[in-house]
């Protein structure tokens, strides 16, 4: 099964509690996937700042050294603020690839989960309410974000299998579904020099994904194409920057509700999950239309 | 008049008093309130009783029902009256996928639209949508009626067995082995009992009907090309 909950602000003043109301909407999904859960969350975009969310096997790395390392490496200001096994580094953007750099040769043990202006992705095994409670979510602020709750069918149970998997800066995917040519197709984004990290079927689609934008497609142009290169189940939600879009396979046997009102557009793979929204009432409410791409953008 | 309220008491408790009515019950009229999209609201229904439920509801609401009234002020998830032997279902929103799946019998009715798979290995009931249907609608359909006054959606009726199917609107393509056939005086009468019932103003000459082929069906190896 799986369970996909999205928010995308309209109205500024319900950003505060952006974390708060996505938080509820993935707990409400539980029962669609109880093996691990993540999200993503597009906070503050400070100019000229790039955050990029890590994440170490039960938080081994010490954050605070990881810190000094990198500010003594780089010769330059870098801030980690921990949050559980996974923490934020704060960079100036032109200086983020060499940090990258130092990440991948001196730290195997440091997976990096996303990288932006304003992306922060999280993940863990377990029930949503105790990863959602294990990052704070309810605390966090933001314009857009994205949860997922796993029931594992294609790969493990682990960190990496969970979701959402980001598909380059700012963009990430979350899936349900089942891609049933993701080993053929790993092989050949691996050709084309792609790197795809884990098993799992997903983190082929967002490499697709990523591969296409590379090739100079727009996210929109990425997704269309994917309705004839992917083969098998699959609702996906996608978030970027300042946008957030919606794609089901034309088959659409994988459940998605999708409602708006002047203050939001809401997605979730049951209308249980927006029950709790405001104004959920008057909310234009509506099952997307199969093989359809759906965005919205600020 | 009996409200039940399905977020303080629960959703077991619902059908557990519903289910248990009997034929000579006095307690024939039910509201329930905020359903907030629960799964298998009234499910397993065998009592002429009337169920209201002041919401939307999630998965397989009204699934099995024989012989009470259900209806839904919102929309319906999933698997709306799955395998209805009778009664009726009434939607006044949009219903999601498989709505009336192998249903046996009873009348559904959907005020808004269906999506896909609508009437999916349907045995018998009555389906009219006042909106439109998704695709692969019928797919597989035995016997009953599926009345749509809109539109339908690709590959309607694919692998049809005897089920009718009435479209007022465009049908974007018929299935393997779905052809449109001659509306004659039987037709019209049937279709307007049934929009009657269904609480239609649509008229029953604006329909086109559309049926099995029967070739498929048969394993006559010269269709065998067909699919």
């Amino acid at each position: 099964m799986c369970g996909i909950v999205g928010l995308f602000l309209k109205d500024k003043a319900l950003e505060p509690q952006l974390g708060h109301m996505l938080s509820e909407m993935l707990v409400t999904m539980t029962d669609r996937g109880p093996d691990s859960a993540g999200i993503a969350i597009y906070g503050e975009d400070q100019s000229g700042q790039s955050k990029i969310t890590i994440q170490s096997e039960g938080g081994s790395v010490d954050y605070a050294l990881l810190q000094q390392e990198l500010r003594q490496a780089l010769e330059c200001d870098v801030k980690v603020t921990p949050n559980s096994t996974h923490a934020v580094i704060e960079i100036e953007t032109a200086r983020a690839g060499q940090l990258r750099n130092v990440l991948q040769s001196e730290h195997s043990d440091i997976r990096v989960m996303s990288q932006g202006d304003k992306i922060e992705i999280y993940k863990e095994v377990g029930l949503p309410e105790d990863v959602s409670k294990r990052f704070q979510v309810s605390q966090m602020a933001g314009s857009h974000g994205i949860g997922h709750t796993r029931m594992a069918t294609e790969s493990a149970v682990t960190t990496d299998g969970a979701h959402p998997y980001s598909t380059g800066p700012d963009q990430c995917l979350v899936h349900n579904g089942s891609l049933s040519n993701h080993n053929a197709l790993r092989r050949k984004l691996t050709r084309e020099g792609i790197k795809i990290e884990s098993e799992n079927d997903t983190e082929v689609g967002a490499a697709y994904l990523t591969w296409k934008m590379a090739e100079g497609a727009s996210l929109g142009e990425a997704l269309e194409s994917s309705l004839n290169d992917l083969d098998g189940f699959f609702t996906f939600v996608v978030g970027t920057k300042d946008g957030f879009g919606v794609l089901r396979d034309p088959i659409a046997c994988k459940p998605a509700v999708l409602a708006e009102t002047d203050q939001y557009v809401a997605f979730g793979s049951e209308y249980r999950a927006l029950v709790n929204l405001p104004g959920i009432e008057e909310a234009r409410v509506w099952e997307p239309e199969p093989a359809t791409v759906y965005f919205w953008s600020h | 008049m009996l409200t039940y309220d399905l977020d303080a008491e629960g959703l077991r408790g619902l059908n557990e008093a519903l289910q248990k009515q009997t034929q000579e019950t006095n307690e024939t009229q039910w509201e329930v309130v905020n359903p907030k999209g629960s799964h298998a609201i009234a499910v397993g229904l065998d009592a002429p009783i009337d169920v209201t439920v002041h919401g939307s509801t999630g998965y397989y609401c009204g699934g099995m029902n024989q012989q009470a009234t259900i209806r839904v002020k919102g929309s319906a998830g999933p698997g709306v009256a799955e395998n209805m032997m009778s009664g009726t279902v009434i939607i006044e929103g949009d219903a999601s996928q498989y709505a009336g799946a192998t249903g046996h019998g009873g009348l559904l009715v959907i005020k808004g639209n269906a999506s896909s798979r609508c009437g999916i290995s349907m045995k018998g009931i009555d389906i009219v949508v006042h909106g439109n249907i998704g695709h692969m609608s019928a797919f597989m359909a035995q016997a009953g009626n599926l009345v749509v006054c809109g539109d339908a959606g690709d590959a309607l009726g694919d692998s049809l067995y005897e089920a009718r199917l009435f479209v007022r609107g465009s049908v974007k393509s018929l299935g393997a082995d779905c052809v449109e056939k001659e509306m004659r005086p039987e037709h019209i009468a049937l279709l307007s009992a049934l929009l009657e019932k269904a609480e239609s103003d649509a008229k029953p000459e604006e329909f086109k009907r559309y049926g099995s082929a029967r070739k498929l069906y048969n394993f006559d190896v010269d269709s065998n090309t067909t699919y």
